[in-house]
């Protein structure tokens, strides 16, 4: 079993507990390990950020010495976790001052950076990792007729790092072809969801979503799959705020990846967490009721 | 001595480890404010911050809720055409804004940032209850039933712990973090 250096993340502990449950499912059916980092901390989130950065890239760089350990491919689940750990990775290698000081402070925890590690999102392990064919050969419950809208978000894409497409990618309706679903195109794909503004201006992130749910149900997506815990909270623990102010009445179910993914594979629903979301996924039991096809 | 530093090279200075260009080669185009998805709800867009650093409009620089009004979708970011890594830019506004303490109190995320970093400063991980003082009175009554609504719902599907999961190592964590800012004893 390939095993990964697993980085949680927050959320995947509380609100997005369902986003942890799938990943390791799905993963385990595709002959992954995602094996947690040992007393993994905070990686600093963007609050961290806006009081002092040297300190967040400490915070970050404690969880990447972790893995570094291990010897493993750092792996996050989490948009912001992934976007904050790809570029401290990225700065302390550039910059030898910077981790001399970091690495001075990781002393206190017997730890080291060398590097580099290898920062990768979850979906890239399914979608590099093992691959689309690879992904065809393990479905035994295709997603036959379900219209998903792939919600990319920002900070999986943003900021640009290679040579990535940062306007219209395509790699999430591939991994949703591979499943047997049918991806829809919609304009809003890679649009903010309004992240921590939930919190801090919701006024702002209400519209956002708005935006967004209206844009996949005007291509009648049945669902909405996410990559990252704070969008997934926006799009659904939310979406009840959003009929309220703007008098619409969206019923938009909202699940990661993961979980269709999972479900693909043949693993039983509650395993992946479905059934603790707010958004009701009864508009998708015939999916979920389908015989698997061996 | 010393020229006096203008804000506007002060806040270049804060720019100073960025990857992307400096805000002096911006050419007012716009593109920033068109793309970003918060922009009806900012004072100034983030074209009009900009050149006011340039002008050195300190004040109004200060007390503008714009930077505070930042989602950190850095879409504005890939399409600069002078490649100026205007996200980074409000960040270094908001860390300048609140060690100068000087931003416009109705503005729930100062609040929130600071009760963010001492909670993480507690027990090493994020736990959303923790954060709600920070912001929930400015919901008014309404706001605070729905807010403790969701928070009963969160709890009864099982995705809200009822206490913060505190990390194993903590202690060696906050030595941490005091070799970074030496700031003498925690109180």
């Amino acid at each position: 079993m390939k095993q990964y250096a697993y980085y949680p993340g927050c959320s995947l502990e509380s609100l997005a507990k369902s986003y942890h449950l799938s990943s390791i499912e799905a993963a385990r059916e595709l002959g992954l390990e995602l094996k947690e980092i040992e007393d993994w901390n905070c990686c600093g989130a963007t609050a961290y950020f806006h009081v002092d950065e040297l300190l967040a890239y400490t915070l970050v760089a404690r969880n990447l010495a972790l893995a570094e350990k291990e010897n493993l491919d750092f792996v996050a689940p989490c948009s912001g976790c992934y976007k904050n750990a790809y570029f401290t990775n990225d700065y302390l290698q550039q910059d030898p001052g910077l981790a001399e000081h970091i690495n001075f402070a990781l002393e206190e925890d017997n730890l080291h950076i060398s590097g580099p590690i290898n920062v990768r999102h979850l979906i890239e392990v399914f979608v590099e990792d093992v691959g689309f064919e690879e992904i065809k050969k393990h479905v035994s419950r295709p997603l036959k007729d379900l219209r998903v809208a792939p919600y990319y978000g920002c900070q999986l894409l943003r900021p640009k790092k290679d040579s990535e497409d940062v306007e219209n990618p395509q790699f999430f309706e591939d991994l949703l072809s591979a499943i047997g679903s049918d991806p829809v195109e919609y304009g809003s794909k890679t649009h903010c969801c309004g992240s921590s503004l939930i919190i801090t201006n919701r006024e702002a992130a209400l519209d956002m979503v708005y935006k967004l749910l209206q844009d996949a149900a005007n291509r009648e997506a049945d669902v909405i799959a996410t990559i990252c815990p704070l969008c997934n909270v926006n799009l659904e623990l939310y979406q009840k705020q959003v009929n309220r102010e703007f008098g619409t009445d969206f019923s938009m179910p909202v699940m990661y990846f993961t979980q269709l993914l999972g479900l693909a594979l043949g693993v039983e629903p509650g395993r992946l967490g479905i059934g603790k979301d707010f958004v009701s996924t009864d508009s998708m039991q015939f999916i979920m009721q389908n015989p698997q096809s061996s | 001595m010393a020229a006096k530093l203008t804000f506007s090279k002060e806040i270049a200075n804060l720019l100073y480890a960025m990857h992307g260009n400096p805000i002096k080669d911006c050419i007012q185009c716009g593109t920033c404010s068109g793309t970003c998805p918060a922009v009806e709800f900012m004072d100034h867009s983030p074209r009009e911050l900009i050149a006011m650093i340039g002008a050195n409009l300190k004040d109004e620089v200060l007390h503008s809720n714009t930077y505070w009004s930042c989602a950190s979708c850095y879409y504005c970011n890939v399409r600069c055409p002078a490649g100026i890594d205007i996200a980074d830019l409000m960040y270094a506004l908001k860390r300048y804004s609140m060690w100068k303490d000087q931003y416009k109190k109705d503005l729930i995320g100062p609040k929130f940032s600071e009760s963010f970093v001492k909670m993480i400063m507690r027990t090493g991980r994020s736990f959303e209850p923790v954060l709600a003082p920070s912001y929930i009175f400015k919901y008014g009554t309404r706001g605070i039933i729905q807010e403790a609504q969701t928070a009963s719902a969160l709890v009864l599907k099982g995705r809200l712990p009822l206490l913060p999961k505190k990390i194993k190592r903590l202690e060696n964590l906050k030595r941490m973090v005091r070799r970074i800012i030496p700031i003498g004893e925690p109180s």
